[in-house]
């Protein structure tokens, strides 16, 4: 009869000393400007929108992540190619939120731009609790992006060479088509086969679509892949320099870059020969 | 002492809520298969073929399909894209083929308190309540939808009643972000209007509850009598805003599509193919803005108009039949209205109001080129929808709805003032048992009440019909 009695209080108690831990979880927060997520309630969104790829352990392994030919960001190895924040860092909750906000191109990871700004704060807090890394490494710290220099052909010449020195070409191709000798060999860490961007096909990038973005991609690195960070091999300026010239490789997409570039005659005719006009009969193009 | 009363109460307020869903929820389940109700009437949209192409899970486009998420709005609004270069056909496995089917096999119970029966005497018409129910199944949706290439967007939906007789519901295609601009999209082909609150995504299937009221009143023109039994109705024309309708519609939104606007140029038949009533075209003009309102979620208010017109005589009759497509002697017809979606995290209300008018030509049934009856006038009206949704999670949704409609000014002054009224409701449940990128499942139960004033066909009393639902609606 007593022990009947205390089965309540065991159960009590044992309640009482889980609360913590699965508290803890809840009340795990992220903080994007003057907004406060919390996990909980992205816990809610989560597995709403999100399981289905990134799996209901935040693993990338949902249902859908064999089809997927990219596979979806593990949240639990907490590897993020598209940070603010040194090469091997935890992203920051901004960059986490961007990221969510801008969606990944030529990747089935979309804009959520239809969710609120809070939902999405909500959802930063709770993928950070899908990882022990965020209980024992703090962010990075966001690497500086000093004001971009004025646009010069020089700039645009030297970022070429720079192109050519740090071997850019080997994956990336001399056009930037993303078909360089190395390009076929390239895994990423979870030894899937992974390609370079292909910048004469695109308009956005992977983290971003402005100088900035393209900045801090290469200084940063996106950890993960084969795409190193150069912040220890090149200065800011140089970097400016070959933002400069990657721009020009985007022959579809018309940047103050490329028509710089394009005034020049080297560059006029580089973009020519890289440029493919015609229509789908065929006519127009020349062999 | 006042906070321990106060908890007491919070905790019995808590406790009776508890108890009622749960009671709702358990007798629903339980009596579903001996009650449940009627047959899916429109043509509702969800489509598993798009969580295929994505790999998401029903819910990250649906808050309960086919009800969309705003996710979901804005995917339709982009042309079925996500915009990441991964949209058109030429990404997708050579296989893939943007098909999902949906139908469901139901049982339903349906009443209906005046129904016009021959009575004891010879030739004498009297009223009788009449139920029937039994197992059932809906008609069948065959959606096909998606993009032929970047910004091309298609969808041609195929349906069919539970005879197996097809129609074209939808048949439409779609240039997007022309110029590169989400504000220049240009669909062509028949389509549902860009209503807000969409009666092809409707969350409620029964033979009441399965349309909006609002969405296909017509006034009744003046009651029955036991010497002339039924309530005559408007004859020269037929229009219901939730029906799908023929033209061109421009449809523009913001990059995040909090702001949404289209306008359509219409063909004047309700979407019928063939051209088989007149050469007169309609317009639609639909306005909406979202905002956000911190925690609570997304808000988003609008506001919609309907002008149209329909012919009121034949210009050519062929053996005393009209010859179709020449009818003429237009007269107008307008709906209008304002639209409120309301979300308090997991609960949210749609709120609706609307304003009807008819030519008193058409109100009257009186061709154009005749005289108006003596008295006959303009009627018009107003509506209301309440719909409130609770998304317990992604796998249950429990429902309900409220809509009135109340004459404002009858056909003729003679008429009682409320002849025509409607007050309908529903109730009930959505439970998905799986959520998956590849089919969608769901135990739906339903109970919807209707009544419309006089509309009682031979004592001119009111008229009430009540539908009770429980099907399987799956989609693949």
């Amino acid at each position: 009869m007593h022990s009947r009695k205390s089965i309540p209080w065991v159960l009590l108690a044992a309640a009482l000393l889980a609360l913590p831990f699965s508290a803890s979880a809840q009340k795990a927060e992220g903080h994007v400007g003057k907004l406060t997520g919390r996990a909980d309630a992205g816990k809610q969104l989560y597995y709403r929108y999100c399981w289905g790829c990134h799996g209901f352990r935040g693993d990338g392994n949902g249902e859908n992540g064999p089809y997927l030919n990219i596979l979806p960001r593990n949240f639990v190895a907490a590897t993020f190619k598209c940070r603010s924040t040194p090469t091997g860092t935890l992203p920051t909750d901004d960059d986490l939120f961007n990221a969510i906000t801008r969606g990944f191109y030529t990747t089935y990871m979309p804009s959520w731009t239809a969710l609120t700004h809070q939902q999405r704060a909500d959802l930063v807090a709770f993928i950070k609790t899908l990882s022990s890394r965020w209980k024992n490494e703090k962010a990075g710290e966001p690497i500086k992006v000093p004001a971009e220099p004025a646009l010069t052909v020089d700039s645009v010449k030297h970022g070429k060479e720079l192109f050519t020195k740090l071997e850019c070409w080997k994956c990336h191709g001399q056009e930037g088509r993303g078909d360089g000798p190395s390009a076929a060999t390239l895994t990423d860490s979870n030894d899937q086969p992974i390609r370079p961007y292909n910048f004469a096909a695109g308009t956005r990038f992977k983290c971003g679509e402005t100088n900035q973005d393209l900045y801090k991609i290469f200084m940063t690195g996106l950890d993960g892949t084969p795409m190193p960070s150069f912040a220890d091999v090149i200065k800011p300026e140089e970097a400016w320099d070959l933002v400069h010239y990657l721009r020009t490789l985007q022959v579809t997409h018309q940047s103050p870059e490329l028509t710089l570039w394009k005034s020049t005659k080297e560059g006029s005719e580089i973009v020519k020969a890289a440029t493919i006009t015609g229509t789908p009969t065929g006519s127009g193009i020349k062999q | 002492m006042l906070q321990e009363v106060l908890t007491l109460k919070k905790h019995r307020r808590a406790a009776v809520a508890f108890l009622a869903v749960n009671s709702w929820l358990f007798l629903s389940l339980a009596l579903s298969p001996a009650f449940a109700s009627p047959i899916p009437k429109g043509n509702v949209h969800a489509i598993p073929a798009f969580a295929r192409k994505y790999g998401m899970p029903c819910s990250s486009c649906h808050e309960a399909w086919p009800k969309l998420s705003p996710f979901g709005q804005q995917f339709k609004d982009n042309g079925y894209q996500m915009g990441n270069e991964r949209d058109a056909p030429i990404y997708q496995h050579p296989s893939y083929w943007p098909v999902t089917f949906r139908i469901t096999p139901n049982w339903h119970r349906e009443n209906t308190n005046r129904v016009a029966v021959d009575g004891a005497t010879p030739g004498s018409t009297v009223e009788a309540s009449i139920t029937t129910h039994g197992f059932d199944w809906s008609g069948l949706d065959f959606h096909t939808a998606g993009t032929l290439a970047k910004n091309i967007s298609f969808y041609v939906l195929p349906s069919s009643d539970n005879t197996g007789a097809f129609h074209f519901e939808a048949v439409w295609g779609r240039l997007d972000n022309l110029a590169g601009s989400p504000w220049l999209n240009i669909k062509f082909g028949k389509f549902e209007l860009d209503n807000l609150h969409s009666e092809k995504r409707i969350v409620t299937l029964s033979s009441v509850g399965g349309s909006y009221q609002n969405y296909h009143f017509q006034p009744l023109v003046s009651p029955g009598s036991a010497s002339a039994p039924g309530a005559s109705t408007e004859a020269l024309y037929t229009f219901g805003i939730g029906d799908n309708q023929v033209g061109v519609e421009w449809m523009g939104h913001s990059a995040n599509d909090r702001t949404r606007i289209s306008a359509s140029l219409l063909t004047s038949n309700d979407g019928q193919p063939g051209l088989p009533t007149s050469r007169g075209y309609d317009g639609y003009f639909a306005a909406s803005r979202a905002f956000e309102a911190g925690s609570l979620g997304l808000q988003r208010v609008g506001a919609f108009a309907y002008l149209g017109q329909a012919p009121t005589f034949p210009q050519f009759t062929q053996a005393g039949v009209a010859v179709p497509g020449t009818g003429i002697g237009n007269k107008s017809f307008y709906r209008a209205g304002g639209i409120g979606m309301w979300y308090i995290k997991k609960f949210d209300v749609t709120t609706m109001f609307f304003h009807g008018w008819d030519s008193a030509f058409l109100g009257s049934n009186t061709p154009g080129n005749t005289p108006l009856p003596a008295g006959a006038q303009a009627p018009t009206w107003n509506g209301g929808l309440v719909e409130p949704h609770y998304n317990l999670n992604p796998q249950l949704i429990l429902i309900g709805r409220y809509e009135l409609i109340r004459m404002s000014r009858q056909v003729f002054a003679t008429n009682p003032g409320n002849f025509g009224d409607i007050d309908a409701a529903t109730g009930g449940f959505r439970y998905y048992p799986f959520i998956s990128s590849r089919a969608g499942f769901a135990f739906h139960t339903e109970y919807s009440i209707k009544r419309q004033r006089g509309a009682a066909p031979v004592s001119g009393r009111d008229l009430t019909s009540g539908s009770f639902f429980f099907g399987f609606d799956f989609a693949y």
